[in-house]
């Protein structure tokens, strides 16, 4: 029983979460921003395969690790610009199309990596973000363990959480994604385009998905494995139910699940087998699915949400 | 600009057409990525034809293939048409695998006619059960159908492991993760001998005819469609929406459900963890090619089964990898989704008005 807490007091553990959060801040952050411009995107866990791939191929070929994060948000873009295609203009199923995307980035990510090395039976390596060297903050005791062993990659999305905070909550153009998912019609009175506001959003949005699957390769691996998402993808689009589309409660939420997983990989060590371990790794997703149960009724879902919206038709 | 004008009816050679179309479409999109990986491209398809559906042999492999796609393309179908984003086949469908060896491997001991649709029916019940759960947290709680079905996906492969690293764990497996095998007298038939082909092809195509029944000439049928197409009228009406979707649930999932048990009685025999490679998200493909229409789903899965048949063999051929079938699955998935809209709407050329 001690043991057990004993994990809370380790700097370990807490650097843990934070590593385990740091892709799920993106991915959350992503969808948020898509579904609060109206549109949902199911296409996350493949964006999130072909971000990884393709950030982690571009460092591969010669890029520095920042143009591969730049690679990757492309790539992720371009997914989005063809979710927000599909949905926007056309009036597609989001659902459907979302899994269509999941599985065209999928194996188009997969596919690819088979075709650049053909006959590779380890992942070849690269050389990932290094941890941080804080001048002070670094040589603080428990804190300074736990950020020294982070990577400019997670200040990035920490930056990230602020950013859209502040364009979501202060500017214009935050006004104006939120309310095209909660009112069309009065942005398209404002002359304003809805189509170009939802598609830019999902583009935005789908290239942060693409940066927390980057992440994994660029920063908490240092090579691309088949089926290293494993999920990732769709624990986001529970948290972005469980933030209530607000991206401070992402961040709580992602560092929540971080903690969790990491809690119980090292709960796991301690009961030696005892239990077996897939009651733990289990846990995020009851966690999850319990978490929606409890806040549901209180989700106040963007009220254009999964709509389509055609110019001057009701 | 271009405008979208709903029809009042679709003509049949147009949706021949369009079909024909996005199928050409997707071919010629995959034609991108074979040249890329340096392949010959008209030696390629011309072994992926070969490979689906070349010989007999080949023919039954796809239709062997084809075999859960038309459960769970069902399964999907008949939850779509009523709204409910059933995305958990998947997992529904491991449920219904999982019932069908806890039962069928021993537990009981009956002829065959018995013991049979005993574990057909556990099956069925298991993966109806899981999306019940949904269903009541979507009624009840109004937890969104689409996440909670997608994260129990997840949860129940981690209780097949579990059961197959603990409980079920087969001693004479030499330390592979598998169940022990079903009992003869629960084991569905082969077709042919000599070949994988089962009853399991059977079952689906009678699912499909008896589903097409159920929701084009029964009350019950007219329900589920008219709670998907305006639920808020539905109940205006005074219809019991809350009832339907319940049907809806034991159906859905009641499908999925089926096509672990053909998998497991049918084909494999044993219950491993990897029973299924994402037969559950390719069903969504598949109902959407037939148009969410039951009799479509039959026809939509043989070609999903023969993408896939086709494209291993031709992959083993020649050394493309064979996520290409996933690439021109997801191919023919989105240029039917497109093609789909040329159906359902009319596109008209307007002047742009001044602003």
């Amino acid at each position: 029983m001690l043991d057990a807490l004993d994990i809370l007091l380790q700097a370990n553990f807490w650097a843990a979460t934070i590593r385990i959060a740091t892709p799920l801040i993106f991915g959350v952050l992503g969808a948020l921003l898509c579904e609060r411009a109206g549109v949902l995107n199911l296409g996350i866990e493949g964006i999130f395969v072909a971000g990884a791939m393709s950030g982690w191929l571009a460092v591969y070929l010669g890029l520095p690790l920042w143009g591969g994060v730049l690679v990757a948000a492309l790539v992720g873009a371009g997914f989005g610009l063809l979710h927000g295609l599909l949905t926007v203009p056309l009036g597609l199923s989001q659902h459907v199309t979302g899994i269509g995307i999941t599985l065209l980035a999928t194996s188009a990510a997969y596919f690819g990596y088979r075709v650049a090395f053909p006959n590779v039976g380890t992942p070849p390596r690269i050389e990932p973000f290094a941890p941080l060297d804080l001048p002070i903050l670094g040589d603080l005791p428990f804190i300074g363990p736990i950020l020294g062993q982070q990577t400019a990659f997670t200040v990035l999305a920490f930056a990230c959480v602020g950013g859209l905070a502040f364009i979501l909550g202060r500017t214009p153009l935050g006004l104006a994604l939120r309310a095209v998912g909660d009112n069309p019609e009065a942005v398209e009175a404002q002359g304003l385009s809805v189509a170009g506001l939802r598609i830019g959003a999902v583009m935005a949005g789908s290239a942060l998905m693409a940066l927390g699957g980057a992440f994994l390769t660029l920063s908490a691996f240092n090579a691309f494995y088949f089926g290293m998402i494993n999920g990732r993808g769709w624990v986001c689009i529970a948290l972005t139910v469980f933030a209530s589309w607000r991206p401070g409660k992402a961040l709580v939420g992602a560092l929540l699940f971080g903690a969790l997983d990491a809690y119980q990989l090292r709960l796991q060590t301690i009961t030696g087998g005892a239990v077996p371990s897939q009651i733990f790794l289990m846990l995020p997703y009851i966690f999850s699915i319990a978490a929606l149960v409890l806040v549901a009724r209180r989700a106040d879902y963007p009220r254009a949400l999964m709509k389509p919206y055609f110019k001057g038709q009701r | 600009m271009i405008r979208f004008v709903p029809r009042e009816r679709t003509p049949l050679w147009l949706t021949v057409a369009v079909s024909i179309g996005s199928g050409l479409a997707a071919l010629l999109l995959t034609a991108v990525p074979l040249a890329l990986s340096g392949a010959p491209i008209l030696d390629a398809f011309l072994l992926m034809a070969k490979g689906a559906a070349g010989d007999g042999f080949a023919l039954a492999e796809t239709l062997t293939r084809a075999t859960p796609l038309i459960f769970t393309g069902l399964a999907a179908a008949v939850a779509f048409r009523a709204k409910l984003w059933n995305i958990g086949a998947e997992g529904q469908l491991y449920a219904g695998a999982l019932a069908t060896v806890a039962l069928g491997a021993g537990l009981i001991e009956a002829p065959s006619y018995v013991l049979l649709p005993l574990v057909l029916l556990a099956a069925a019940l298991a993966g109806a059960a899981l999306l019940l759960v949904a269903v009541f947290f979507k009624s009840r709680f109004g937890a969104d159908e689409v996440v909670v079905t997608l994260l129990m996906n997840f949860i129940v492969l981690l209780i097949v492991q579990m059961m197959l690293e603990g409980p079920m764990k087969d001693e004479m497996a030499l330390g592979w993760p598998q169940s022990a095998p079903v009992l003869d007298e629960a084991t569905l038939p082969k077709l042919i001998t000599g070949l994988r082909l089962h009853w399991g092809l059977i079952i689906a195509i009678a699912a499909a005819l008896l589903l097409h029944v159920l929701m084009s000439r029964t009350v019950w049928g007219f329900r589920i469609r008219a709670v998907g197409e305006n639920a808020r009228a539905a109940r205006y009406a005074g219809l019991p929406v809350g009832r339907s979707m319940v049907l809806v649930g034991l159906l859905s999932g009641g499908l999925a459900g089926l096509a672990g048990a053909s998998e497991v009685a049918g084909l494999k025999g044993y219950l491993t963890s990897d029973l299924s490679p994402g037969f559950g998200y390719a069903g969504i493909v598949v109902a959407t090619l037939a148009n969410l229409s039951p009799l479509g789903v039959i026809p939509s899965a043989i070609f999903i089964a023969g993408v896939f048949v086709g494209a291993d063999s031709m992959s083993r051929t020649i050394g493309v990898s064979n996520y290409l079938a996933d690439l021109v699955v997801s191919f023919s998935l989105l240029s039917v989704l497109i093609g789909g809209l040329l159906t359902r709407f009319r596109l008209v050329m307007v002047r742009r008005e001044a602003a």
